[in-house]
């Protein structure tokens, strides 16, 4: 079906019913219950980056994941590709429509360059490379070009920009043929409130077109011609093929990806500053994809589900919150689990997160993914059957 | 779609629809109910406190952290009230605001505008927050008043010092208790001119980034005005670390003073790397030479130890005023956490106040409403002397501190930062003022208030 | 002329610093086969010892002045070093004023022990495991061990001063023909030059001119047939481990005073001492010193304001300006041989 396989077309559908169906998933609780206050997830501007987040590691993924170059100046093509669609909706109207695809052009473009230059060199010479053209993108952006990007500030649309397609009564926010991306509704079911919000369903569009056009990579013979440069580039160019088009070619991709990324964040928060492009944000991207697991059609969408859920729900969790949750105990203890969570949470957050990471790294070298595979073969003994991810992961390693 | 309506977030989001066409957003659109976005129907009113709690201005986020919580608490009638008690308004009795208990959520700003404003979004959205308060840096005060006032909630902005944020890009929704850097150089250049004569030649050294340059054109507008001459200007890039290889060509300039337009660690790392190369004790144009660091902080100082003695700069408050409000407030704060307050935790403690406050004399949450309740408001009894908010770009007017680091007055290692900065001058009011048009803040618009849905 | 003069001693000092961390990331690169990304935290951590040498110092007893009061109008609490009562109040801070040279001693034990535990505790398994995967699992390391320093120290940077004999600034100028306030240079910033041009020349006498360092090298260039002859290879390699953290904490200590210590300084390096090893050459010893000076010295010129009103905000980027140059023109950086970390 569509052009994929049973095992992947399933794959694909789990991945649009989660996507779909993600804002009432990810509110679990009731709303003013403690823990729906504490770990509720399904509100709109977090739902919108768990996608466009997914859609740029899946783009990330396509690069690393398939021919293993490690690229640590991602986060320049999201940068770029945010700079644009702002200037489409000052130059233009707030329009969505011009503003993304300009985005996803533009960061092509800029990904021919950078690629063009990068791909000439292999290995942490390559990451290197990479890592100089995004912090020279980042330092230029901060500063000297700020006409451009309005420096630290960040570029943000004024009164008085001209925005020449927008005419009286236009929307004065980003809409998509008038249907602003902010408007609503909400569901509530006794205790419990669902929000679904346009602006979530288009990056929610966006990222199944973006996981069902990886599939479709992933399987294609360009896919197979990148993991063959994988496992042996010299042998390739030995057999007379030249691998540069086709590294060019991901790098591009990837950097569209990215583009696409960018564009949909400006179109859900019109402003955009250089510090999505500086290299920790990069370095993000690379710890999003390693840890939901690297070269797995799935793990792109986990690793930066739980990176921005950390950044956004634990980094929250401040002493007053614990001290309800664990009021009802008495006053040592209380205080003696205090001590022991507060370090880990709230301004903490970035110790669980390193934390994480290395124990990801560590006993599981495959991500998270391979993680809920080591625990659905724990019960597939019993039961007999084979997920796809696991028969996906079996390919993959096969293909290595 | 179910009606109904046991939570009190259940009654805000009853029945909102997609309207094509519409402006605002609707998410929390609350349908003949009250008219705004997250009006607090239950018992409580939750305040947003966003903050940079990781990354180089975590410190200075935890203590305004420290201080809005101390807000709360005063407000809901815990401990001993602080400045309520020498607030001229007296609306707040310390049960809450308009008999509602206030709440608060915290956030992480990292001090990176897109991080921010995912965090004040979570606050809006998830927590139901009517009022964002707090900040360390003018880019992520920019970017997230825009995100309040596209949201239709209050931003209180914590510690920005540009002139931008209530010059281009000011916002209705938005307020700044904090000084601005036109009103560090109008209240130093009297005090450098007594101290260093009209006939200077000042070099700086300018952070890469807008706060940087509206410094350092505020301060090379005001020191030009009284005869100094600004013989160059330096961008040197944020975060550098060493600095020297920009400091080192200062001294065979021919300048005899030096700005360093700088914030925060690079502060510390530029004024101390200055000092190393003797800056200091040097005798330039048969003058001494001098370092002028425009806006100073405690935590700065702190950092940068006895490296600031001779040092002036500015600041937006000083514990060790002697005004009631001050005194009041240093006491409440050094009660419960053992040191003094930060002038960014007394922005913060105030604004939190200063809100809570126009709700109360409006009568009402609405955003509309607190915007006309602080317009043009005139207060005293919050350090500062009469106190004013003006209505046409919504930044505050007081008197100014200048300050100059000194030796620690009590020798004790807790209190460096805060005993070796000396009040100098409290510049008047009337001094630091401009018209709302002025050059250095043209070109923005506050619009609307806009109380969301 | 003095400012090319000044620029050139800046780019030495700030060379000295990426040279000393690209050393010690080249030496554990070389001889593990290990790249090190928490290779910045080591860097931290040596300067943190430097403030905590300061802290142990300092240690001090609280003594109730009741005649004083503090801002609350208690009485005020006065701490007292416990050194003072050994060496008299004048002392005590003279001892503690010299706590950033009297770190050293701290440091080599204290980094040695870091070294070898993260070695033995995580590094050992990853010698089979991928590049990629060492480069992660080490960044995790480095964001863990940055997040105790916080928790520990505060996020706000710490003074630690120079002893006052170095602190002042040297009029060089006077000495090499210029006129006075030509070429004027802290003392520190020289004593750190000094001190790293003798690190880097004992870390390559230690490996020229000992049997061990001669093992060690033959181990880099082929560390099979080193190991087929019956030599412990991987317990030399531990302690070279140890070793590089050592230098990358001395690093650390002596650059306290010139950028005051802060948790994130391990990372702001990090980027920049890769770029410099890269530049280098991976797996060249030389080549890392070579690139540390030579992008030290570029940064200076960079910086002067003559180059920066042709090309404005070319300080920022020069570095990576180069390395993109340098590796587009030399395939393997100045110095590197073919085949590492290629693939």
């Amino acid at each position: 079906m569509l052009g994929l396989t049973r095992k992947d077309f399933t794959l694909l559908l789990v991945v649009v019913a989660l996507t779909l169906l993600a804002p009432i998933i990810l509110n679990p609780f009731p709303v003013s219950s403690s823990l729906g206050q504490s770990f509720n997830a399904g509100y709109p501007a977090l739902l919108q980056r768990f996608a466009i987040f997914g859609i740029l590691v899946i783009g990330f993924n396509i690069l690393f994941g398939l021919t293993g170059y490690l690229s640590f100046g991602h986060a320049a093509f999201l940068g770029v590709g945010s700079y644009a669609a702002v200037w489409m909706f000052k130059l233009l109207s707030y329009n969505i429509v011009p503003a993304i695809l300009l985005s996803v052009i533009v960061a092509g473009l800029f990904s021919i360059v950078i690629g063009y230059v990068s791909l000439r060199r292999s290995g942490i010479y390559f990451s290197i490379l990479t890592l100089a053209f995004a912090q020279m993108s980042y330092a230029l952006a901060y500063s000297v070009l700020t006409p451009l990007t309005n420096g630290e500030t960040g570029l943000q649309v004024y009164a008085s920009d001209p925005q020449i397609l927008a005419g009286a009564g236009a929307p004065s926010a980003p809409h998509f043929f008038g249907l602003p991306m902010a408007s609503s509704t909400t569901l509530n079911m006794g205790g419990w409130a669902f929000t679904f919000e346009v602006g979530y369903y288009l990056c929610a569009l966006m990222l199944i077109a973006a996981f069902y056009l990886s599939i479709r990579i992933f399987r294609s013979p360009f896919g197979m011609m990148l993991r063959a440069i994988k496992s042996n580039q010299t042998r390739m160019n030995y057999t007379g093929l030249n691998t540069k088009p086709y590294m060019l070619w991901a790098f591009i991709i990837s950097g569209m990806y990215a583009g696409l990324a960018g564009g949909l964040l400006a179109a859900m928060d019109p402003l955009t500053g250089a510090e999505r492009m500086y290299w920790t944000a990069s370095g993000e991207i690379v710890v999003m994809a390693i840890l939901g697991g690297v070269g797995t059609l799935i793990g792109p969408i986990v690793g930066s589900g739980v990176i921005k859920y950390l950044e956004n729900i634990v980094s929250k969790i401040n002493e007053n919150v614990l001290h309800q949750w664990f009021g009802a105990l008495p006053d040592p203890i209380e205080n003696g689990l205090i001590w022991l969570v507060h370090p880990f949470v709230g301004e903490g957050w970035h110790l669980t997160l390193g934390l994480l990471f290395m124990v990801v790294v560590i006993f599981l070298p495959g991500g998270l993914v391979q993680g809920g595979q080591r625990l659905a073969a724990l019960f597939n003994r019993k039961s007999g059957t084979v997920t796809a991810a696991d028969r996906d992961a079996a390919r993959q390693k096969s293909a290595e | 779609m179910s009606k109904s309506n046991f939570s009190r977030r259940g009654v805000l989001k009853t029945g909102a629809v997609t309207g094509a066409g519409l402006m605002l957003p609707t998410y929390l659109r609350a349908e003949n109910h009250t008219g705004f976005t997250n009006a607090p129907t239950g018992d409580t009113v939750t305040f947003g406190f966003n903050v940079p709690q990781t990354g180089p201005y975590a410190e200075e986020g935890l203590d305004e952290l420290r201080a809005q919580e101390l807000a709360v608490e005063h407000l809901n009638g815990i401990g001993d009230g602080g400045m309520l008690n020498t607030f001229s308004q007296k609306n707040l009795d310390g049960t809450g605001i308009l008999g509602k208990k206030v709440g608060f959520v915290t956030g992480d700003t990292q001090t990176k505008s897109d991080v921010a404003r995912a965090a004040a979004q979570s606050m809006i959205q998830k927590d139901g927050c009517i009022m964002i308060n707090g900040g360390s840096s003018s880019g992520v005060a920019v970017a997230v008043q825009g995100l309040c006032q596209d949201a239709g909630v209050i931003f209180m902005a914590g510690l920005t010092h540009s002139n931008d944020t209530t010059g281009k890009d000011r916002k209705a929704n938005g307020f700044r208790h904090f000084f601005n850097a036109y009103m560090s150089a109008a209240a130093l250049a009297p005090v450098l001119e007594k101290a260093y004569g009209t006939d200077r030649k000042a070099y700086h050294l300018t952070a890469d980034y807008t706060w940087g340059w509206t410094q350092q054109e505020s301060m090379a507008a005001a020191t030009e005005a009284m005869g100094w001459e600004t013989t160059q200007n330096v961008l040197t890039p944020v975060g550098a670390g060493d600095f020297s290889s920009y400091i080192a060509p200062v001294l065979n300039s021919g300048a005899d003073i030096l700005v360093l337009n700088h914030y925060g660690g690079d502060m510390v790392n530029s004024l101390t790397q200055a000092v190393q190369f003797g800056l200091k004790d040097k005798m330039v144009n048969g003058k001494q030479f001098e370092i002028i660091v425009p806006l100073y902080s405690e935590l700065m100082a702190k950092g940068a130890g006895s490296n600031i003695e001779g040092v002036y700069g500015s600041m937006n408050w000083n514990w060790q005023l002697q005004d009631e409000g001050t005194k009041a407030f240093v006491k409440s704060f050094g009660e419960k956490y053992g040191f003094p307050p930060s002038n960014a935790a007394h922005t913060c403690y105030v604004q939190t106040l200063l809100y809570a406050d126009a709700v109360a004399r409006a009568g009402s949450f609405n955003p509309c409403a607190v915007v006309e309740a602080l317009e043009d408001f005139e207060f005293d009894g919050m350090g500062n002397g009469q106190t004013l908010y003006r209505g046409s770009d919504h930044q505050c007017f007081k008197d100014v501190l200048v300050m100059e680091g000194v030796a620690s007055t009590s020798g004790n290692a807790n209190m460096v930062g805060y005993d070796t900065l000396k009040i100098v001058e409290e510049t008047l009011r009337a001094q630091v003022e401009y018209a709302e048009d002025h050059p250095m803040f043209a070109g923005g618009a506050l619009g609307d208030c806009n109380p969301g849905a | 002329m003095d400012a090319i003069v000044l620029q050139i001693l800046n780019g030495l000092d700030k060379g000295s610093a990426y040279a000393l961390i690209a050393l010690g990331l080249t030496l554990i690169f070389g001889t593990l086969g290990v790249v090190n990304f928490a290779h910045g935290a080591l860097f931290m951590i040596g300067a943190f010892c430097a403030v905590t040498m300061q802290r142990l110092l300092s240690l001090s007893h609280t003594v109730i002045d009741p005649t004083q009061t503090d801002f609350l109008g208690n009485p005020l609490q006065t701490k007292v070093p416990y050194l003072a009562s050994v060496f008299g109040a004048e002392g005590a801070t003279s001892l503690i004023a010299w706590s950033v040279p009297l770190s050293i001693i701290l440091v080599i034990p204290v980094m040695l022990f870091v070294g070898w535990a993260m070695e033995r505790g995580l590094i050992k398994h990853f010698y089979k495991r991928p590049h990629a995967d060492q480069i992660l699992v080490t960044f995790g390391l480095a964001i863990v061990l940055q997040e105790i320093i916080r928790a520990v120290y505060g996020a706000n940077p710490i003074q630690s001063p120079a002893p006052p004999m170095f602190s002042g600034s040297v009029d060089l100028g006077t000495y090499i023909g210029f006129q006075a306030n030509a070429v004027v240079y802290p003392i520190w910033r020289l004593v750190y030059f000094g001190f790293s041009a003798i690190i880097i020349a004992a870390v390559f006498a230690f490996l020229q001119f000992t049997t061990f360092g001669m093992v060690v090298r033959a181990g880099m260039a082929d560390r099979e047939t080193v190991g087929m002859l019956g030599i412990d290879i991987d317990k030399r390699f531990t302690l070279m481990f140890g070793l590089a953290a050592a230098v990358a904490g001395l690093a650390g200590a002596m650059y306290a005073p010139i950028v005051s210590p802060n948790y994130h300084m391990g990372m702001d390096f990090l980027v920049l001492s890769f770029v410099v090893v890269v530049v280098g050459g991976m797996g060249s010893l030389p080549g890392a010193v070579l690139a540390g000076f030579m992008l030290g010295i570029l940064q200076g010129f960079a910086s002067m304001n003559e180059v920066k009103a042709i090309l404005p905000g070319i300080d920022q980027i020069v570095i990576y300006l180069v390395a993109i140059i340098i590796l587009l023109t030399r395939p393997r950086g100045l110095m590197g041989r073919a085949g590492v970390m290629e693939d």
